[in-house]
Order: C-alpha cells, then sequence, then structure tokens
C-alpha cells in the first residue's frame, strides 16, 4: 500500500497533479468519510422524499378543501424558490428559533445539527416534486380500475394502497428517476451549511493543497460514478416493476 | 467529429497549462485602462464595504495607489479564499491584494511578491462561557472557520479541534451567534478587529496565544515578472514611506509588530 501511496508522491513531483486523497492521510479519511456522507444524505433523502410524496399525492386527492390547498401551499413554497435559499434558510433562518439545549461549556446550541437540516430541507424539496410526480402516476391510472376496484368493496384508501399506487408508481417510474437523480446532485449544496459531504471536503483539501483541477475532475468522475450507480438501481427497480399487458 | 475532437483536445490542454500567462499583463493594464484588483469584502478593515456597496479599507487603499502608479482607473473585484488564486490564474483579475497568507504550495501556483507586506497569526474569537488558556484544551471541541483558509487543517491536526467551516467571514460568526460552535478560528487581525464592535465585544474574548504567524502576501499570476518586479517595488516604498503603519492607523488597527519593523528596516534606505 506504502508504494501505491509513494506512486502518486512521486506523479504529483514528476507532473504536478496532485492527489493529496490518495497520499496523504489526513486528506484521504476526510474524502472517504465525505464520501459516505454523500451517500448517507442521497439514501435519507430519498426515502423521505418519496414518503413526503406518497403522502403528499393521497392528500391532494382529500375530500377536505384545506388539506387540498396546504399540499398546494407545500408544493409552491418548496418548488418554486431555490434549494440552496431553502438550507439557508432553515439553518440560518429557522435554526435560531428552535429550542436551544445547554452544551458541556454552557452554551445553548441549536437541537438540529447542520446534517439534519440538510436532510430536512433537501427531503422537502425533492418531496415537493414527488407530490407532483406521484400525482401524474396517480391520474394516469384509468377511472375504470379504481371504481373496479370500489366495487370490489375497496376503501378510498384500501384502493389507493392497493391498486392504484402500485400502478401510479410504475407509470411514473421515468419522473420519479430523473427527480431522484437530480436530487443526489442537489445533496452537494449541503457544503454551503458545513455538512462534511464530497464537496464541501474537496473545497477544504483544495484550499489546503491549491490542486483545484484535480479535485474539480475528481468530484465530476465520483458523482459521475454515485448517479451511475442510482440509474442502475432505478434500471433494475422498473425492470422488476413492469406490468405485462397495460403497456407499462 | 473531428473538428469536435480537435476543440476537445485543445480544451484540455487548455485545462492542463492553467496559469500558463501569454501577454505581459501591464501593457493589457494600459490598455483596457484599468487596474484590475482582487480583494476581500467581509475582512474589516483590510477590505469591506461601506454602506453604499463601495469596496473600502486598507487593501483597497493600497490598490488605489498601484492604479495611480500606473495611471490607470481601479476596478476591485470582491474575492473570498476559496476562489482568489483562481481569479488570478484565469486572469479574471490582475492583481490580488487578499490577506494572503505565504504558504510554498502557494507559491507554485501564483507569483509572490516580495518583500512580504504584512504580517498576521491565527487565533480563536471564543464565547466567554469558554474558559481555556491553552490551544490543546480545544480538542474536540466544535469551532467555526473559514473554507480556504490554510490553518484549518494544521490547527485540527495539532489541536485536534472539529472544524465547521463555511465561505467568507460572515456565515461562520452567525453560527458562532448561534451556538453552532464555541468559537471562530481566524486571523488574529480580524478577531481583534471585530472585538472592537459591540456586538461581539461583550460576550466573547481572544484568552489564547497568537499562533502560527505567516506573513501575507500579494500575488500576480505566475510569469509576469515585469508586474511583479514593479509592486515589489512599490512595496519597499510603502516600507520606506510608513505608508503601510499609516494606513492601519487611518483604518483603526494597532501597528502590528511586523509593519512596525519593516518600516524601521527600510526607513534610511
Amino acid at each position: 500500500m506504502e508504494a501505491f501511496y509513494e506512486w502518486f508522491r512521486w506523479l504529483y513531483e514528476a507532473t504536478g497533479i496532485n492527489l493529496t486523497i490518495v497520499y496523504d492521510e489526513f486528506d484521504r479519511k476526510r474524502m472517504i468519510s465525505g464520501f459516505w456522507t454523500t451517500v448517507w444524505l442521497c439514501l435519507v433523502c430519498i426515502a423521505l422524499s418519496i414518503v413526503i410524496g406518497v403522502v403528499g399525492a393521497w392528500l391532494q386527492g382529500s375530500r377536505l378543501k384545506w388539506t387540498r390547498r396546504g399540499v398546494q401551499g407545500f408544493i409552491a413554497l418548496f418548488r418554486d424558490t431555490p434549494p440552496l435559499v431553502q438550507i439557508y434558510f432553515f439553518y440560518f433562518g429557522l435554526g435560531a428559533l428552535l429550542p436551544r439545549i445547554e452544551n458541556a461549556y454552557g452554551i445553548p446550541e441549536p437541537v438540529l445539527t447542520s446534517m439534519q437540516w440538510a436532510i430536512i430541507s433537501l427531503s422537502l424539496f425533492a418531496g415537493a416534486f414527488n407530490v407532483e410526480i406521484f400525482r401524474s402516476g396517480i391520474e394516469a391510472v384509468p377511472k375504470a380500475t379504481v371504481e373496479a376496484a370500489e366495487a370490489l368493496g375497496y376503501s378510498r384508501l384500501g384502493a389507493y394502497v392497493h391498486v392504484v399506487l402500485p400502478l401510479a408508481v410504475r407509470i411514473c417510474l421515468p419522473a420519479l428517476n430523473n427527480n431522484i437523480v437530480n436530487l443526489v446532485k442537489t445533496t452537494t449544496l449541503a457544503y454551503a451549511i458545513a455538512v462534511p459531504e464530497m464537496l464541501y471536503v474537496s473545497k477544504q483539501i483544495w484550499s489546503d493543497a491549491t490542486n483545484v483541477p484535480e479535485m474539480m475532475t475528481f468530484l465530476l468522475l465520483a458523482y459521475f460514478f454515485l448517479v451511475g450507480c442510482v440509474v442502475w438501481a432505478m434500471a433494475r427497480v422498473e425492470r422488476a416493476l413492469k406490468v405485462p399487458g397495460i403497456g407499462l | 467529429m473531428r473538428r469536435s475532437i480537435l476543440a476537445f483536445s485543445m480544451l484540455a490542454a487548455a485545462a492542463a497549462l492553467p496559469g500558463a500567462a501569454a501577454a505581459d499583463v501591464l501593457d493589457k493594464i494600459k490598455e483596457r485602462g484599468t487596474l484590475v484588483v482582487g480583494v476581500k469584502t467581509d475582512y474589516r478593515p483590510f477590505g469591506f464595504r461601506d454602506p453604499s456597496g463601495a469596496i473600502i479599507g486598507i487593501e483597497p487603499d493600497m490598490a488605489a495607489e498601484v492604479a495611480k502608479k500606473l495611471g490607470v482607473k481601479l476596478e476591485l473585484v470582491s474575492v473570498v479564499s476559496a476562489n482568489r488564486m483562481e481569479f488570478l490564474r484565469q486572469g479574471k483579475i490582475d492583481l490580488m491584494i487578499a490577506t494572503m497568507s505565504d504558504k510554498p504550495e502557494r507559491r507554485k501556483v501564483v507569483q509572490v511578491i516580495e518583500p512580504l507586506y504584512y504580517s498576521d497569526a491565527v487565533n480563536v474569537l471564543l464565547s466567554d462561557k469558554v474558559k481555556v488558556t491553552k490551544w490543546e484544551q480545544l480538542k474536540g471541541a466544535k469551532l467555526c472557520g473559514t473554507t480556504g483558509a490554510f490553518y484549518n487543517k494544521d490547527v485540527a491536526t495539532q489541536y485536534g479541534p472539529e472544524i465547521i467551516s463555511f465561505d467568507g467571514s460572515e456565515k461562520p460568526l452567525i453560527a458562532l451567534k448561534q451556538g453552532n460552535c464555541i468559537g471562530y478560528l481566524y486571523d488574529q487581525t480580524f478577531i481583534a478587529g471585530k472585538m472592537l464592535e459591540d456586538d461581539w465585544k461583550t460576550a466573547y474574548h481572544m484568552p489564547l496565544p497568537g499562533i502560527m504567524e505567516t506573513p501575507w502576501a500579494m500575488a500576480v499570476a505566475p510569469g509576469e515578472d515585469r508586474f511583479a518586479k514593479l509592486m515589489s517595488d512599490m512595496t519597499k516604498d510603502w516600507m520606506k514611506s510608513g505608508a503601510i503603519v499609516a494606513m492601519e492607523k487611518k483604518w483603526g488597527v494597532k501597528p502590528t509588530e511586523y509593519s512596525e519593523r519593516m518600516f524601521k528596516e527600510h526607513k534610511g534606505s
């Protein structure tokens, strides 16, 4: 392993290509931890945003006018404002209003960490889009199918969970995939509130080692790899959920 | 297809040779009639904005003197630690006077002007509730910091605090006020400047000795030897005339040991 690191040190001396994330132990450790922070952030936000999408789309079809309006307001707020502004708003704006707990130094500390704020704000952002995506799927389910389900004795919730949602999910998968890919890329904005994900770590490293072109290239490839994994996984889901016979 | 391959390889070549300055920047400045200088705007009193939004401070004053000497107009560009060297290499600015500490790895990227015009140490602005006398006592503590500061890594590895860093110096200060960290790790002169403000002097203090004293460097793009020579002569003139000490006084900073020493050394020359 030492010879491997040595080679990258030699590469720096010989060509000026400085990959400290390979040969410098401190930088290597923080980049590995940055990678896993990004992965964790992506997984949690994807899961939460899908839950928000499903629940939101269900509430959107509610018979209660104010529930529908509430969902509409939520979508408008989170879809029509930039995600970076949302993150700053949550962390610096809302964060100041929350209750605090005293830390070991006797300083009142906000209850939510920057990581938790990033999860909340990114999930809500992607969730707002997911509500609309699921709605598009739900509206594409033939009315006759829903009526058939109701004729079989399903309640509104029962028909939604057992008939409408499974079909709707299949219909909206391509749009959902797009949004998930977008979400993975948007996690880079969490750097702005000091969540130590890959972009944050890269910025620290290129500030220390002034190897901006190298780190930019690395970042590009790392996200290409990460999003590639997501796309591959989603393609498998699409294949697994194929519904033969109705063109899906 | 062939054309796109050519275009791509030219792009790749351009990316591989950043900072290979071709034309002489002094000629370009004269031709343009404007000197473009990168300065900080979040670093009172070295570079900040007045209520009208204009950039003022010690470093803008220095930039103005350079423009006067060259007989051109001055344009100030706001830079932050994380982008200032890139701006210089890409020709977005001609000259950088942006509180940049002189470091060997930076000298590989930009051309540093000697003699170094200023010097500063690293310190931490702490909440009054934090009673410490040694840097070692900050092990494991959360400190806010600024992305791009060279000492973030050194302080983290030597003394072990967890550094949460943000762009610029306003956001880490807000984060400190909100209790996201117990202190702000930054340049000592900046912290001393902050502690003159009512907002900070009551509940915050600077109990630790300054560490890692490092000189600050102005810089030009690599290969701009004529401009570098001119700047070097100007710096010597400033030291000879005591201009830097005078600027410190004008902007309310207690003259640093370094600038007074430089004044003394060059006065007779």
